[in-house]
């Protein structure tokens, strides 16, 4: 078994704002070997973005983390415990080094006033230690690889110049043109029209195999994460309610709240079932509800336990964890607390 | 369900001209193209395309919110009948009344210096359908209620609820004149899943109740499928294919509705998915391709499809598609 | 839609949560940007600085002990230094502040220039709301050229001043050439100066919401016309302008109307700017979603206008506002500085200022700047709060 290439333990994140303390992130821990897609699923609110964000310390000033938080990278047999990195050399290799990240707006992305171009080379001139001469043939090569013909042309044009699904692409080239170990990818195709989608999932899928990178891949749409990840974490107000491999957590999910996502997905084989949402709204994060976070929309909530008392992880089965008193209870496998 | 249908469209353009470009010509937008469609009474109809289709156009050119460049639409709900393409300012004022619009974005939709009492009340104190402040309350309360809005939201302001929550006051908004027909512009895509279902059930619900027609547009295919009676399909302008929904689903008979479908990717992660991948980009609508706009992408392209526009052609009851090869291709 | 789970125990402490809650999803606008303005320390200091300025200009006469014109001036104490009450000295405690007495006199001895002589033995005790000098708490004078309408509204008269000394004159900032006491004439400067803003302000803001306004609103080709009238009156160049005017004011022209025809050509070049960023609010929000909603309903624009698009920038126009002002102020001080504003004896900064330039009011005088100290204040205070209302002005910022 390979070592993790990242390893997240207790990961817990709060913000510091005019309404007071706000937790963004509550005791996330979970880890990615080389080569593992694993996708970050939740809605809005759960925390995913921010979680993702903390391994290359993006988030805003007013973040604070708690002391038991760590986060470490093992590249190459040198580990690197990520909250120690304080210069911005230091930072230099996490950020767009051995991790690299896309976001859901390519044109958010890119400067409008400089030519895509020019950023690749930046971004590669920063990172390795190309002259410029190779890194323009580096990221021509990149760009062709992506899919974007006439490749040399386009290596001069202006993001405004690229129509969503290219710049998409054009994103995923300048990512990957350091060759970096994991790449985080945040809601990448959620703003594409659903054919272009299926072409950057397809793209991303064989640029995995290709370079044996690990993608952690955050999205909120469950049919992606089917079709793309391996394994699968599902996040609800901050804490990650289920893990397991992609074929578990969506044949047999165990939490109520993943099962309560699955059944309000619309689904085309099953046109005669009416749409089920999850009951209630999700809580304001400045009212996080005691015990477990999900329990105030759970119709399978225990009294008196779910409302007071913070379920642990549990394994279910190898490689299937859940957080949730009810899955305990029915699941027929040995069950270890895990710590 | 009545034969009339409550809109129908009859060859609707609507361009948009973006300028000049220096000594060359004036560029033209050409967002709906010759766009002929009837939308049955009572029914709730989807209408699903990705950008550029030119969805969100027709939509609002039918509630007369963007410019029409040629055609008609003509709206007949048993007590009126007339083109809306061409009405007067009185006739377009009772237009209003009978029709609107939910929009995409609940933040932007909702005005955040208004309470959302005045929000509701707004279209009732504008077009004068109450005669007293207690009625025009009676009726924001009750609208709200049955939009699962309590008493004390309607003291608050937008910024207080969640995105769900500014969907259901757009809804209440909507639908507190009691009209006879609405459009939904993607008003479940901003929402999470769970919410995006409450959601759907609540329009579904309502529109039952309240009979009104529903015009659905959307780019999710999943979601019109389980909500709507009929779908059409646009791509670039123009609609490719129009049927009823299971239909549309199970035999579809343009290449371009069979690409769609096969690019949702499936919840189940052992399904094979063979997947039409469609090459290329969409083309831009500043310059569509000639003869049928989608044969740049098409996998069944033939020289003919580059040369002569397809005809609409009806192949079942109520299923029309606009393709050459329609009888040929196996889908 | 239940947002909070019901717990077990309703503290009070919960309730008093709930409460706060409430009130913060019930805040209209204006309460949200009070409740934000609060929180900044810097623009509640500039506030209460703001405010003190302000009443201290408006009571201006009650709180100045002698009259700021020619006519209030001490004879005795020309040029003098500032005179700061004592409670204590070597002959004696006293609860009373005093003031010395001094007088001058003129001899062959000294050349026949005036000497002055400090008598500490002579008291002279400050007292609380003495009676003085007669002034109106409205006082409107305009005579306007022609025989046609004279504008001369005097309400109120009063005698009382805050404090005086039993005997002679108090000169806290020291006296000028003449003889004026400075105090009195700092007070009155500041309510012209605010004086002057506001007109000049309220000019600016009536002219920029019509033009800016209607730019906004209709775009198009009326919004490029006007675009071009503004941008051609934000070229005039304000000093050949104003030599220009003071060429043409006849000298019959009385100091008040001065200031008002002054007051009134500041604020019409001043509208350009504050034009221009309401028309820019107007064209973000006109196309925004919840004012196609309301057109949807049929309403006018006049509806639009008043319910949705008023609303949503008034906040950003308060803030232009207040940060309009120490531009006034400032532009009409350099003005009469260099001689093409108000002249005496309306005072403002400006006006005083015209002395300082003299090298023997610089190694004599110093106390003429004092007045300059009150006026950083409160072009200071201005910035601070208009930054303040500027920071909490956008409650909706980043609530998603």
């Amino acid at each position: 078994m390979d070592s993790p290439l990242i390893k997240i333990e207790n990961l817990t994140l709060q913000f510091k704002t005019d309404e007071g303390l706000i937790t963004a992130v509550d005791n996330v821990s979970f880890e990615l070997v080389p080569g593992e897609i694993l996708g970050l699923v939740g809605e809005s609110g759960s925390g995913k973005s921010v979680t993702a964000k903390s391994l290359m310390l993006l988030n805003p000033g007013n973040a604070v983390y708690s002391p038991e938080s760590q986060i470490t990278l093992t590249i190459e047999g040198n580990t690197v415990d990520v909250f120690n990195l304080k210069s911005a050399s230091q930072l230099k290799v996490v950020r767009g080094g051995a991790i690299s990240m896309i976001f859901q707006e390519p044109m958010a992305s890119f400067a409008p006033a400089i030519t895509i171009g020019d950023q690749m080379v930046e971004q590669l001139l920063l990172h390795s230690h190309m002259t410029k001469k190779e890194a323009v043939t580096h990221s021509i090569e990149m760009l062709e690889r992506v899919g974007i013909s006439d490749a040399p042309t386009r290596f001069k044009q202006y993001a405004f110049e690229f129509s969503g699904g290219m710049r998409q692409r054009a994103m995923i080239a300048m990512a990957l043109s350091t060759k970096p170990k994991l790449l985080i990818a945040d809601e990448p195709t959620t703003a594409l029209d659903v054919t272009i989608q299926a072409q950057v999932i397809d793209l991303m899928k064989d640029l995995v195999a290709e370079f044996g990178m690990a993608i952690l891949f955050i999205t909120h749409d469950l049919g992606v994460i089917a079709q793309t990840a391996d394994r699968v974490a599902v996040m609800y107000l901050g804490n990650i309610i289920e893990t397991g491999s992609v074929r578990q957590v969506i044949k047999e999910p165990a939490h109520p709240y993943t099962q309560g996502l699955l059944n309000a997905i619309p689904k085309l084989e099953r046109l005669d079932e009416p749409l089920t949402p999850v009951p209630g709204d999700i809580p304001s994060p400045l009212d996080r509800p005691p015990g477990c976070v999900f329990h105030t929309r759970c119709s399978q909530m225990i009294e008196g336990k779910c409302d007071t008392l913070v379920p642990s992880r549990t394994t279910l089965k190898v490689g299937h964890t859940a957080s949730c008193f009810v899955a305990e209870g029915s699941s027929d496998g040995e069950f270890e607390a895990v710590a | 369900m009545n034969d009339i249908p409550l809109v129908s469209t009859k060859n609707l353009s609507v361009f948009f001209g973006l300028g000049r470009k220096l000594f060359g010509e004036r560029q033209v937008v050409r967002a709906v193209e010759n766009v002929s469609l009837d939308i049955p009474k009572g029914s709730f109809f989807g209408l699903v395309g990705e950008s550029g289709s030119g969805k969100t156009t027709l939509g609002r050119a039918i509630l007369r919110a963007a410019p029409i460049t040629g055609g008609h639409i003509k709206y007949n709900d048993g007590e009126v009948d007339y083109d809306v393409a061409t009405i007067n300012k009185k006739q377009l004022k009772d237009y209003r009344k009978r029709s609107q619009l939910i929009f995409q974005d609940p933040y932007a939709a909702l005005s955040p210096r208004m309470t959302v009492r005045d929000i509701i009340a707004e279209p009732l104190e504008v077009m004068g359908l109450t005669s007293s402040r207690r009625e025009t309350d009676e009726r924001v309360r009750e609208m709200a209620a049955k939009c699962r809005l309590n008493l004390e939201h309607l003291r608050r302001f937008p910024h207080a609820f969640s995105g769900g929550q500014r969907q259901r006051i757009s809804i209440a908004r909507a639908l507190v004149c009691k009209p006879r027909f609405l459009v939904a512009d993607e008003s479940v895509a901003a929402l999470d899943v769970s919410i995006q279902a409450d959601i759907l059930n609540l329009l579904k619900s309502l529109t039952d109740e309240m009979g009104i027609t529903f015009l659905f547009i959307s780019h999710d295919l999943s979601v019109v499928a389980h909500v709507c009676d009929y779908v059409a399909v646009m791509y670039l302008g123009q609609i490719v294919e129009e049927a009823p929904t299971r239909k549309l689903f199970s035999r579809p008979r343009h290449p371009y509705t069979a690409a769609l479908l096969s690019a949702i990717p499936s919840l189940d992660p052992d399904d094979e998915q063979d997947a039409i991948k469609l090459e290329g980009e969409i083309p831009s609508p500043l310059s569509p391709p000639s003869g049928c706009r989608f044969h740049t992408r098409c996998a069944h392209v033939q020289a003919r499809c580059q040369s002569e526009s397809p005809q609409w052609r009806k192949i079942d009851d109520g299923h029309f598609a606009a393709c050459h090869f329609t009888d040929e291709l196996k889908l | 839609m239940a947002e909070i789970a019901p717990t077990a125990s309703s503290s009070a402490a919960d309730l008093a949560e709930q409460r706060r809650k409430e009130a913060y999803f019930t805040a209209g606008q204006l309460q949200l940007i009070w409740a934000r303005f609060k929180r900044n320390k810097s623009a509640m200091w500039g506030g209460t600085v703001l405010i003190s300025l302000i009443l201290m200009g408006v009571f201006a006469p009650f709180l100045s002990p002698y009259d700021p014109t020619i006519s209030g001036r001490d004879k005795e104490y020309q040029n003098g230094a500032p005179q700061i009450p004592y409670f204590w000295d070597e002959n004696g405690f006293s609860l009373r502040p005093f003031i010395y007495t001094s007088s001058r006199t003129r001899s062959a001895k000294t050349n026949f220039r005036w000497v002055s002589q400090v008598d500490k033995d002579k008291r002279r005790f400050v007292e609380l709301f003495v009676r003085g000098w007669d002034y109106y708490f409205i006082d409107l004078q305009l005579d306007i050229p022609g025989d046609a309408f004279d504008v001369n509204i005097q309400l109120f008269k009063s005698n009382l001043h805050l404090f005086g000394v039993n005997e002679g004159y108090i000169h806290v900032f020291g006296t000028d050439g003449p003889g004026k006491d400075i105090f009195s004439r700092t007070l009155h400067a500041i309510y012209t100066s605010l004086a002057v803003g506001t007109i000049g302000v309220m000019i600016s803001f009536v002219l920029a919401l019509i033009i800016g306004g209607v730019s906004g609103f209709y775009g198009g080709w009326l919004d490029s016309i006007l675009q071009m009238i503004t941008d051609a009156v934000r070229t005039v160049p304000a000093i050949p302008l104003f030599m220009a005017l003071a060429a043409f004011i006849p000298d019959e022209w009385s100091a008040e109307l001065r200031f008002a025809f002054i007051s009134i050509i500041l604020g019409l070049i001043g509208w350009p700017t504050l034009a221009r960023r309401v028309r820019t609010h107007l064209l973000t929000e006109r196309s925004q979603d919840y004012v196609l909603a309301a057109k949807l309903c049929g309403a006018s624009p006049g509806h639009v206008i008043r319910r949705h698009l008023l609303p949503s920038f008034t906040s950003y126009i308060i803030v232009d506002l207040v940060i309009s002002f120490p531009y006034m102020v400032l532009s009409e001080t350099a003005l009469s500085f260099i001689g093409l504003g108000l002249k005496d004896p309306v005072n403002s900064l400006g006006v005083m200022l015209q002395n300082v330039t003299k090298t023997d009011v610089l190694l004599n005088y110093q106390w003429y700047f004092i007045p300059v100290i009150f006026f950083m204040a409160l072009v200071m205070a201005f910035v601070f709060v208009g930054d303040g209302l500027r920071d909490a002005a956008d409650p909706y910022s980043g609530h998603k």
